[in-house]
């Protein structure tokens, strides 16, 4: 028996390796994609990059984050056959082609119980500094409000700042949550609490019975259709970025990423996919 | 004494077994610096605790309330754990009847194998908001202090337990024969014969305490401030690595590795405290 046993690992053993030789030689002709830049695209590009190499077998994506300004950088110097970026391109940089795989918009979200309906943008900075630190200030309960801030490095945060145009030094949180889950949950549990998560997922869960409620600014309701047609302003489109017009795999890389055979991945990452 | 062939084999292999174990551990602790060497290069030892705050972007990287925060919740947890839990071995070694210390011992087991996530997310949706209507957000030290406290109650106990059932039995006979109480037997004889698998226990538990990230960071709040009462939110280094690192790039990911070196620098004391402390004491 233990003779059988033997035998048999070792022709498994070489028919593996005379398989592995076989193969080899087929795909010697391996193209490497290189896309670098912001770390908000970059998950989203990771996906996409595999759906893409096991539609390619001789291409390897190959992703790298350093945010969206080395994104345009990189695309520029050619370091990168496409850069990523998470805004639009800038007008010093408008010798650069961009193409916008997907938007990002996120919400500011309050418990279902609280009576306040919207809040202005000065509103919403003053709470977050710590100036305005009671409901009833703002046309609410009596009730001190309980700020939910996201942790550092999350491109929602980074998106929240940039909007209201503060430091994260700046803002005074009680509470510091990681992902859009965390959010929702700590908003559900806390009727005083105020917090920001993408549309994408706070939509999601209101629809499935969560109580929170969407707050709309500057009078545009917080909704994935709004940030899909660009009218919600605390949005950002999520582009790719090359410096000339894209040819070969990098064009291939850039119809797919835009094209609806990614939608579940861009879903998957709360981000909008844009009307195709 | 000459050592059989089989024996001078099992010995280079023990040895060997140790040595891989002990490298692991350095190996670990080289990673880390390695990884936060970057950070390490130009920001100074003294600015982790002399900077203003922890904005790791803003290039400011103050550790120390999140290490004080660790400190807090885990002294927290097994200053209420430790009596529970040898309470709660007392009761089922000595004063339960057979049948029910049997059932009760099944039910601890079954607590200590709950996922940390669970009572993570029952901290977040009951434990939070109850504390919340004591005083807002709920979310606290304090939170943490309860959910790790049911998470190590139970390696306490069963720790605590099993140190007590390993007294040897003619201690408690003879107790018994010079006509002791049940709790002058158990106060004077049993803890005693078992401090030092008890206080191992409760390092053990300690330890994990420490390491405890899910749970802690559902319920902490994650503010990094020096916490002043109960009620203030705090981010522990376990919770701080878990939440920033999937997004961290460059110096703000080596400077999350400084937090886990902090870590494992308190790990490394938590144990040689308890190493000292689990010492039989001499008598001459």
């Amino acid at each position: 028996m233990k003779k059988l046993g033997m035998v048999v690992t070792l022709i498994v053993l070489i028919g593996a390796v005379w398989g592995f030789l076989r193969t080899k030689p087929d795909d010697t002709k391996i193209e490497k994609l290189v896309l670098t830049g912001s770390s908000t695209v970059a998950p989203l590009a990771v996906e996409i990059g595999k759906r893409f190499e096991s539609l390619h077998s001789n291409v390897r994506v190959d992703v790298q984050t350093g945010g969206s300004s080395r994104g345009v950088s990189d695309a520029r110097a050619g370091l990168a056959d496409i850069g990523m970026a998470s805004r639009a391109l800038k007008d010093d940089e408008k010798d650069l082609l961009s193409f916008t795989v997907a938007l990002d918009g996120i919400s500011v979200i309050l418990n279902k119980a609280n009576p306040v309906e919207a809040l202005n943008k000065q509103q919403i900075i003053d709470i977050y500094t710590g100036k305005i630190i009671n409901w009833k200030d703002v046309g609410g309960n009596d009730a001190p409000i309980t700020v939910v801030n996201k942790a550092e490095g999350r491109s929602t945060l980074e998106l929240f700042l940039h909007y209201f145009g503060l430091k994260n030094t700046e803002v005074k949180p009680q509470v510091v949550i990681g992902d859009n889950q965390q959010g929702i949950k700590t908003v559900v549990g806390n009727p005083d609490a105020i917090g920001y998560v993408s549309v994408g997922t706070a939509e999601y869960e209101a629809g499935q019975g969560a109580a929170i409620k969407l707050l709309p600014l500057e009078g545009i309701a917080a909704s994935v259709e709004n940030v899909r047609n660009r009218s919600f302003p605390l949005s950002r489109p999520l582009n790719l970025v090359t410096h000339t017009e894209p040819a070969g795999i990098a064009k291939d890389f850039i119809e797919f990423a835009g094209s609806t055979q990614v939608n579940d991945l861009i879903e998957a990452q709360y981000f909008v996919p844009i009307p195709r | 004494m000459s050592l059989s062939r089989a024996d001078r084999q099992l010995i280079t292999l023990l040895r060997g077994c140790a040595l891989l174990a002990a490298v692991i551990v350095l190996l670990i602790l080289l990673f880390l610096v390695k990884e936060s060497w970057p950070v390490l290069q130009h920001v100074a030892l003294t600015r982790f605790v002399s900077d203003a705050s922890w904005h790791p972007v803003d290039g400011l990287y103050k550790l120390t309330p999140m290490l004080s925060a660790t400190l807090y919740s885990t002294l927290g947890a097994v200053f209420l754990a430790a009596p529970l839990g040898i309470a709660s071995a007392l009761f089922s070694r000595y004063y339960a009847p057979p049948f029910l210390a049997g059932c009760y011992r099944r039910l601890i087991e079954l607590l200590a194998g709950i996922p940390s996530v669970v009572y993570g997310f029952w901290g977040l949706i009951t434990l939070a908001p109850l504390i919340g209507r004591l005083h807002p957000p709920g979310v606290s030290l304090l939170a943490g202090i309860l959910v790790l406290t049911l998470m190590i109650l139970p390696t306490v106990a069963l720790t605590a337990d099993a140190a007590l059932a390993a007294v040897p039995i003619a201690y408690l006979r003879g107790a018994a024969a010079l006509g002791l109480s049940r709790w002058g037997l158990i106060s004077g004889v049993a803890l005693p014969a078992a401090r030092s698998g008890i206080i191992a226990g409760i390092m053990l538990a300690a330890g994990r305490a420490i390491g405890e990230t899910m749970a802690v960071l559902m319920v902490a709040g994650n503010v990094v401030q020096q916490p002043l009462g109960l009620f203030d939110s705090v981010r522990t280094l376990t919770s701080n690595i878990a939440l920033e690192m999937a997004y961290a790039t460059g110096e703000h990911r080596a400077a999350l590795f400084v937090s886990g070196v902090a870590l494992m620098s308190t790990v490394l004391v938590v144990v040689g405290t308890a190493e000292l402390l689990s010492r039989e004491p001499h008598h001459d």
